[in-house]
């Protein structure tokens, strides 16, 4: 089976996927499912979606050749596709509408959603301001104080935004919260997980709605030479942006993937979100994934400098495309991102989310081998304002 | 027939509602659990449902997430659980459940759980969140080593799933009262209670009714309407407090003395 096909019906990607969630949820992921399917072949509802990215969000997004990053990187071109440039500042927003043009339909008048770095839950509150619906956001603290920007973003657009302070107090404890509430309010709310993670139908909408931008990629990169990209290559948290590059890439056979997780400061477990570098089988969120835990099955604590990687799990489809070796998979540490994120800032104009940096990161590190004139696309799936107070604060002087 | 599916006869045969008592294994420590355990059977309790504590809880309120933390921080594994199940086992014949979420199971392997379970003692296991439709491969190990699982049904659980759960479940089902996280609730929502029966009379198992039972009037509520209630933070909440669990099961089922 073709992972074009996939998932089957049963929500697996290979041995990977599924729905493990507790019996309440059942009926509200079947009906999500059903409506999704439906809505998937509804043109009223395709060219509503169409008309919002174009007038709203500012799609399609520019695919922008950074000859001074790559001279740094080896002698490769890249392009880099600017999810930044999305409203909101990142490709969350393609999914968020998405899905609460799906929760209208389902006539759900409450939507949560979790965040790590903040993104997700700007985009969601952005959709139920456009939608008229509540919304409330789950945070982890830690994370809360690292992307203060995009915590006062939501409440301005008229979302309650509820700190988590439990276990790690980052991503993975936010979407627990978020479990909870929804597990309570299921008949009145819909979750929009922000993610290619969570019980199926999530990781397969989610990559549905993304998949849009390896579609624009494609078109764009044929149109400016001619050709396929050689290389495709975007961070990996939970894999909403990566999957959304590669998805319609993955039909050409001569497209090499790279995704890049985090590799935090460290090997030892809890230092890192590298799933594919010392995770296992295991279910999180509702779905059977690799993930990062102790041999008694409990979830490890995850670091990383973005608060957008930093997540024990990976999303099933990644794991599959990583088993079948469609794509490859590697890590950056924080450092190397950091480098990648200055040096995009000075030599292109551009100033890249710490995410997205860990991807720039690893062709900075590894791109001399890279063969000469190759077209690669990375994913520039957000912009740095988000992360440009941490940064400063890294950069004071100790007092 | 394992003690599970006596106890439920026998509960049928005098028309009594049961209690299920549930315990977070470990919290804070192994000889508290067993000294509960001992206390709760002591009060009245007809069963337990053994906890076995994981880091990421989605289906437990601050309670029991309390509970998995301690009990997590004192280092207890699936190990430890099965080792508490085995010293209850050598002095008593109260059924046995394994209550856990899935992680911990897959880590150390279908197989290896049902042998685990099964040589310690306990009966049957329920995973919170395990359906039917994804339990193929963990319910035929732990048939093999002849324990039961036991399914989880929902106020929102569709027609058809109600009667696939009453098929898969062994022993009884477990109907979670309400939508939402384990936690005492002050009252019971009538159309909940009418829900319920609506559900029962659906159903060929027996039927065990939790999530938010810590009352009296709870218990009276809901004793004519199934065949066990499970009481869960409410003794949770006491050991935290060092309270006696034994005086919330004589509460609930109207035996303490006054």
């Amino acid at each position: 089976m073709t992972t074009r096909s996939l998932p089957d019906r049963g929500g697996y990607f290979g041995e990977f996927g599924g729905r493990f969630v507790p019996e309440t949820l059942m009926a509200a992921l079947d009906e999500f499912e059903s409506v999704y399917r439906k809505v998937k072949r509804d043109r009223a509802f395709n060219a509503e979606l169409d008309r919002i990215l174009a007038e709203f969000v500012g799609r399609p997004t520019p695919l922008t050749e950074t000859p001074r990053f790559a001279e740094a990187c080896g002698r490769f071109r890249l392009f880099l596709k600017r999810e930044d440039l999305n409203h909101t500042g990142a490709h969350k927003i393609n999914n968020a509408i998405g899905q609460a043009l799906i929760a209208k339909r389902m006539g759900k008048e409450r939507i949560i959603a979790e965040t790590g770095a903040g993104q997700h839950g700007v985009a969601t509150a952005t959709a139920c301001a456009l939608f008229g619906l509540q919304c409330v956001v789950y945070m982890g603290e830690v994370d809360m104080a690292r992307q203060e920007l995009n915590v006062f973003r939501m409440r301005l657009l008229g979302a309650e935004v509820v700190p988590v302070s439990s276990g790690s107090r980052t991503l993975k404890d936010a979407i627990n919260e978020a479990i909870r509430d929804w597990v309570t309010n299921v008949r009145t709310t819909h979750y929009i997980i922000g993610s290619v993670l969570g019980p199926h139908p999530y990781p397969m909408v989610v990559r549905d709605f993304q998949s849009i931008i390896g579609a624009e990629a494609l078109k764009q990169m044929r149109k400016r030479t001619g050709k396929l990209p050689d290389v495709a290559i975007a961070c990996v948290g939970g894999g909403s942006n990566a999957i959304g590059l590669f998805y319609e890439m993955l039909k050409h056979e001569s497209i090499r993937m790279i995704g890049v997780e985090a590799g935090g400061r460290g090997h030892k477990l809890g230092d890192h979100a590298a799933r594919f570098s010392g995770g296992a089988l295991g279910v999180l969120h509702g779905t059977r994934s690799v993930v990062l835990q102790d041999e008694f099955g409990q979830i490890a604590e995850t670091h990383s400098i973005s608060a957008g990687l930093d997540y024990p799990s990976i999303g099933p489809e990644h794991a599959h495309l990583q088993q079948t070796k469609r794509v490859e998979y590697y890590n950056c540490a924080d450092d190397l991102a950091l480098e990648a994120f200055r040096k995009l800032s000075e030599l292109e104009g551009i100033i890249p989310a710490l995410e997205s940096s860990h991807a720039l990161g690893w062709l900075l590190r590894n791109g001399a081998a890279i063969a000469e004139g190759s077209l690669v696309i990375a994913n520039l799936s957000g912009r740095g304002d988000k992360d440009v107070p941490q940064i400063a604060a890294m950069e004071k002087p100790p007092q | 027939m394992n003690r599970v599916q006596r106890l439920f006869k026998r509960l049928r045969a005098k028309q009594r509602c049961g209690l299920v008592a549930y315990v977070t294994c470990g919290d804070p420590d192994l000889e508290t659990t067993i000294r509960v355990v001992q206390e709760l059977e002591e009060a009245g309790a007809d069963a337990i449902e053994l906890g076995v504590p994981f880091s990421d809880p989605i289906a437990d309120g601050p309670v029991i997430q309390a509970a998995a933390r301690r009990a997590l921080r004192g280092g207890t594994n699936v190990r430890d659980v099965f080792r508490v199940a085995k010293t209850i086992r050598e002095r008593s014949e109260i059924p046995l459940i394994a209550f856990s979420y899935l992680n911990p199971i897959l880590r150390i392997g279908p197989e290896a759980f049902a042998a685990g379970a099964a040589d310690s003692g306990f009966d049957a296991a329920l995973l919170t969140d395990l359906p039917p439709e994804a339990s193929r491969e963990i319910h035929s190990a732990l048939r093999a080593k002849g324990l039961g699982l036991v399914f989880l049904l929902a106020p929102t659980s569709s027609e058809r799933r109600i009667a696939a759960i009453d098929r898969a479940s062994d022993g009884f089902v477990y109907y979670v009262s309400t939508t939402g996280v384990t936690g005492v609730r002050s009252e019971f929502d009538p159309a909940l209670l009418e829900r319920l029966d609506e559900i029962r009379a659906k159903m060929k198992k027996p039927l065990a009714v939790g999530f938010g039972v810590s009352k009296r009037e709870h218990y009276e509520a809901l004793r004519t309407r199934c065949d066990a209630v499970v009481v869960g933070s409410a003794i949770v909440r006491a050991v935290a407090d060092g309270k006696s669990a034994g005086a919330v099961v004589r509460e609930i089922l109207g035996t303490a003395s006054s």
